[in-house]
């Protein structure tokens, strides 16, 4: 009588000698109730009732009918942003109303602030797809020549049609300019972190705060102040050089913090196991603490990177913009993308400026590019979300 | 269900008797009586029974539970005992739809408030918690409230409105039932989370009750607690057990001898989803179980 | 010592050697090496970053010689003419940031609040990974958007605003909102249009803050309010919000000092003009970066020792602000806790 529920194979009775059964049959409210076993289905869980989602359609209809009326019968105005933001005052306002006739105070602000934060979000969301897709509509005309990616714009003029020249010049030198940026803030900005992690002390205290406080340092101090030593009074020339000191500059402090995140991360008692294993520090260090922490090291390379390759501050004040390609860093001005963008969109020139918008969208590919490569190196550890 | 994995988490705390055996229960709080407190409050909710049927749960594509049918009878202390993983605080938490709170939970059959499902389309998932309220596992105060807001919170939360008079009587009332009121009526302003382990707990307990709940669920209360304050939360539940029915998940089996008047025995076979194995009166369970496998539990041969 | 006598024998006469013994390690030559050699490069990166201050404050001594209180006071920057002051450069760098925050604050605050509360499990990963890539679109593309798409349309919201709020100073536009020939240009090239720009990304920043701190709220807590019949926002107020204030303010200021020192959006769009004025819809202004990238090129030694102030003063703000966001931000992490 207990058993009501299908029993799979009993355990074997121990020595518990079994009393007897129960005189009395077990009270009413605990037998189960008769009839066959209902079905065992997953219930839908999303306890929307049909008032519910006629509250949000009838809300945005009536809104949308009533902003229409007082925008454009009535108070006589134009304006398609003006209107859908109506609109969407009206909607709430008319869908706290509704909710409120059948519903509990608390419902109705839940109500209220959940419309609130997804127009907040789907707003921000939107911005970010308008910026790629317009960037993308204006450089189109752009992209499908060839010459755009294999020529430069040495004697080719600003308003020359877009099947002449093209931002070769700037891609190497962006690519120049971020390898000599990688070569300098990779190891700086490793060893720093390195030092803060696992050599310590109250200097490196001192080390990690200067380095936070100068991961959110405008980008154009760092270009001023290569600008100032290097160029100003070394009279070193503009170059691809200078441009990837700068940005490195910008860099290190990303790098040694995102490194220092990562490396904290590792736990203490592998470095533990290792020591005691009798491992001198440097073999723990090499051996166990950064291959552990390898995929975080490689996403806190990578968006440095790019962070760095978008950099247009700095750039502009140390590489001086060329027109022809060069692959000497160390002579001669020296384009990157940021810059060649910067140049274009000023120039005024309509064709000049679709091919600034072109170079944004290989910036922007790159960009994503790098962020994808992140994310899959981060996907299998590190990813702790 | 591997025996040797079991035996670490059985509970010891609450096993604990003084040497002069328990001190006398404290005397009842000492307070000038309000006209509120006099007068009889008519539509103070009565206790309701719960009845689960057929509930199945799943996380993912495992199930937990499958197929549990339960009624718990108005007015009585019901727990819910078995070893850790059969499905019993999934099986509580269903009851006031904390379930579907994790992602990839599902669930089926139906929980019937007083013969409502609270499951059912029309039904406020909001409204169903605030008739069955619960006391957690780990005491979980909102640390930047006072305690005497910790109290009221659940008011705010469900838009209740209530004048000072009657939130003063209010607090009064929940802390004295909680049994925490003779322990802090000196420092109601000071913040929740400053308070004890045992006495976080009974302000939870009180804050639970301030919105009226007509079922009380308690997801292991003392599990985290000392003796003394396990002594105290039990007493709390047997005073309680009058206006609102309580259900309680407990590793404790003293505790649920000593709480329960009806008692439900979870298992889980290997690998299989868990089950009711047996049910009853608490009396019977613990002196005369019917199935092999509740004997060996409650006489602590596993678990 | 569970013996009592032991432990009376012990107080009156200490036992030789009970005093702490002094622990030798002699390192290995490798780690002596790598140790002085990571410290080498930690002091390296210290004193560069010290370099960069340095540098500044030196560069600056000549200019706050010449113009001395004058050099915060004065509002034009004509060095030509010997007229050097910060006033309306300081002021437009915070109007900027102003517009900006007030732009990113209300929307990073509910992006933040959607993704860790509101958003379907599935796709919160997806939508932090567009928040991070919202962070890493170079300022430049941003720039583009704000000068070509965003000015047009932000003419007429500033028309609009103009011709309802004008009467406000700071909405005020020296032109007749209502004129039959409407002067658009007037609209042009302002603080506005490049705050809503830097806004953009200034948003990423704090957003990605405050989710994180948001999604640490402590799930006891979150339950705690759910089981008393509070709703999803119910929750949050209760919970999310108390714990994440901290995360809030310092994720705020940490955007704060992006938009601070944000140049080339600001750039691109903002006309120059050195008129102290807090017109915020009317075209011109000009803020610290845009005018040092503005104006290096020209610049003689004099000139550049200038820049070098006004960057100076941009340097020390955005320092302490990010210190104390990062100090306000770590605390909310750790402190907020409540374990037993």
């Amino acid at each position: 009588m207990t058993d009501v529920l299908p029993k799979t194979a009993p355990l074997p009775r121990t020595t518990l000698p079994r009393e007897q059964p129960h005189a009395q049959p077990q009270p009413a409210p605990v037998a189960p109730p008769p009839g066959p076993p209902p079905a065992d289905k997953p219930r839908d869980l999303r306890s929307r009732t049909i008032d519910d989602r006629a509250s949000v359609i009838g809300a945005a209809c009536g809104s949308l009918a009533l902003s229409w009326l007082m925008y454009t019968q009535v108070l006589l105005l134009s304006g398609l942003t003006g209107f859908l933001i109506s609109w969407y005052v009206v909607f709430v306002l008319i869908y706290a109303a509704v909710t409120a006739v059948g519903n509990p105070w608390p419902v109705v602000k839940d109500r209220v602030a959940s419309a609130m934060l997804h127009a907040g979000a789907a707003l921000v969301g939107l911005c970010l797809v308008l910026t790629v897709v317009y960037t993308a509509v204006r450089g189109a005309p752009a992209l499908p020549h060839v010459n755009f990616y294999t020529k430069d714009m040495s004697g080719v003029p600003g308003d020359a049609p877009l099947d002449q020249g093209g931002i070769l010049h700037a891609i190497v030198g962006s690519l120049i300019e971020v390898a000599i940026s990688i070569a300098v803030s990779l190891p700086l900005g490793i060893v720093t972190a390195v030092y803060m992690t696992e050599v310590g002390g109250r200097l490196s205290r001192i080390v990690r705060t200067m380095v936070e406080a100068m991961t959110a340092v405008p980008d154009i101090l760092a270009g001023l102040f290569v600008y100032t030593t290097l160029i100003v009074a070394f009279n070193f020339p503009k170059s691809g050089f200078a441009a990837g000191l700068a940005i490195s500059v910008t860099m290190v402090p990303i790098i040694a913090r995102a490194a220092d995140v990562v490396l904290r991360v590792v736990p203490g008692g592998l470095r533990e196991a290792g020591l005691a294993l009798g491992a001198s520090q440097v073999q723990v260090v090499f051996r166990v603490v950064l291959p552990t922490a390898l995929p975080g090291l490689a996403t806190a390379l990578i968006l440095a990177v790019a962070r760095g390759i978008g950099e247009t501050a700095p750039v502009l004040l140390t590489s001086g913009a060329s027109t022809f390609l060069n692959w000497d860093p160390l002579h001669y001005t020296m384009n990157s993308l940021p810059l060649y963008i910067f140049t274009a969109v000023r120039s005024g020139q309509p064709d000049y400026i679709t091919r600034g918008f072109g170079a944004a969208v290989v910036l922007l590919v790159l960009v994503l590019v790098l962020f994808a490569v992140t994310r899959w190196l981060a996907r299998p550890r590190v990813g702790r979300r | 269900m591997t025996h040797a994995a079991e035996t670490q988490q059985f509970p010891t705390q609450g096993d604990f008797v003084p040497p002069g055996g328990y001190p006398p229960p404290p005397p009842p709080p000492q307070y000038a009586p309000t006209a509120a407190f006099a007068a009889p409050i008519a539509d103070r909710p009565q206790p309701a029974s719960l009845d689960a049927r057929a509930i199945s749960a799943w996380f993912g594509t495992r199930k937990v539970l499958d197929r549990v049918s339960l009624t718990m009878q108005a007015g009585e202390v019901t727990a819910l005992i078995g070893p850790s993983g059969c499905g019993k605080s999934t099986f509580l938490r269903i009851l006031n739809r904390m379930h579907e709170l994790v992602p990839s939970a599902q669930l089926a059959g139906e929980v019937l408030l007083d013969g409502q499902d609270i499951y059912a389309a029309g039904r406020r998932i909001t409204e169903a918690r605030r008739d069955i309220g619960m006391v957690f596992q780990k005491p979980n105060p909102f640390p930047t409230m006072s305690i005497y807001n910790n109290v009221i919170a659940g008011l705010k939360l469900t838009g209740k409105r209530a004048g000072r008079a009657e939130k003063d009587y209010l607090v009064e009332e929940c802390l004295t039932k909680a049994g925490l009121w003779r322990e802090v009526a000196d420092r109601l302003n000071q913040p929740g989370g400053a308070l004890s382990g045992g006495q976080q707990q009974r302000l939870c307990i009180a804050r639970s009750l301030a919105v009226r709940p007509r079922i009380l669920l308690m997801d292991e209360p003392c599990s985290a607690l000392d003796p003394t304050s396990t002594r105290v939360i039990e007493e709390t539940i047997s005073e309680l057990a009058a206006e609102v029915t309580i259900i309680i998940v407990t590793h404790n089996m003293q505790q649920a001898n000593r709480v329960s008047d009806q008692c439900a025995f979870f298992l889980a076979e290997q690998g299989q989803p868990g089950v009711i194995v047996e049910y009853g009166p608490t009396e019977a369970m613990f002196g005369d179980p019917q199935d092999p496998r509740t004997a060996d539990y409650v006489h602590g041969r596993f678990g | 010592m569970s013996a009592p006598q032991e432990t009376e024998a012990a107080r009156e006469m200490p036992a030789p050697g009970d005093a702490p013994r002094k622990l030798v390690n002699r390192p290995a030559p490798a780690d002596r090496v790598f140790r002085v050699g990571s410290t080498g490069v930690g002091l390296f990166v210290l004193v560069l970053f010290g370099a960069i201050g340095f540098m500044l404050a030196l560069s600056a001594v000549p200019t706050f010689r010449r113009y001395g209180w004058s050099f915060f006071t004065e509002h034009d920057w004509q060095p030509e003419r010997d007229q050097v002051g910060m006033s309306e450069v300081l002021l437009g760098t915070f109007l900027v940031a102003f517009v900006a925050l007030v732009v990113a604050f209300p929307l990073a605050l509910t992006s933040a609040l959607y993704i860790s509360e509101y958003a379907p499990a599935k796709l919160r990963g997806a939508l932090v990974a567009v928040v991070d890539l919202m962070a890493a679109v170079p300022s430049i593309v941003f720039g583009l958007w704000g000068l070509f798409m965003l000015a047009p349309y932000l003419q007429d919201v500033a028309h609009w605003i103009h011709q309802n709020l004008g009467f406000i100073p700071i909405f005020d536009v020296d032109t007749d909102p209502n004129a039959p020939l409407l002067e658009l240009s007037k609209y042009t090239g302002s603080v506005f249009i490049a705050g809503v720009a830097v806004a953009m990304m200034a948003i990423p920043i704090a957003c990605s803050v405050m989710r994180e701190v948001f999604a640490q709220a402590p799930i006891g807590e979150r339950e705690a309010a759910l089981a008393l019949g509070a709703t999803r926002w119910g929750m949050v107020r209760t919970v999310v919000l108390p714990f994440g204030r901290g995360g809030i303010i310092g994720g705020t200021m940490l955007a704060l000092g992006r938009a601070l020192g944000e140049t080339v959006a600001v750039l691109l769009i903002i006309q120059p003009i050195f008129d102290l004025k807090i017109k915020i819809l009317e075209g011109g202004g000009i803020t610290v970066s845009s005018l040092i990238a503005n104006r290096f090129g020209e610049a003689t030694s004099m000139q550049l020792s200038a820049l070098l102030t006004a960057g100076l003063v941009l340097f020390v703000i955005t320092v302490i602000i990010n210190t104390i966001a990062s100090v306000i931000v770590s605390r909310s992490r750790s402190g907020a806790a409540t374990e037993i």
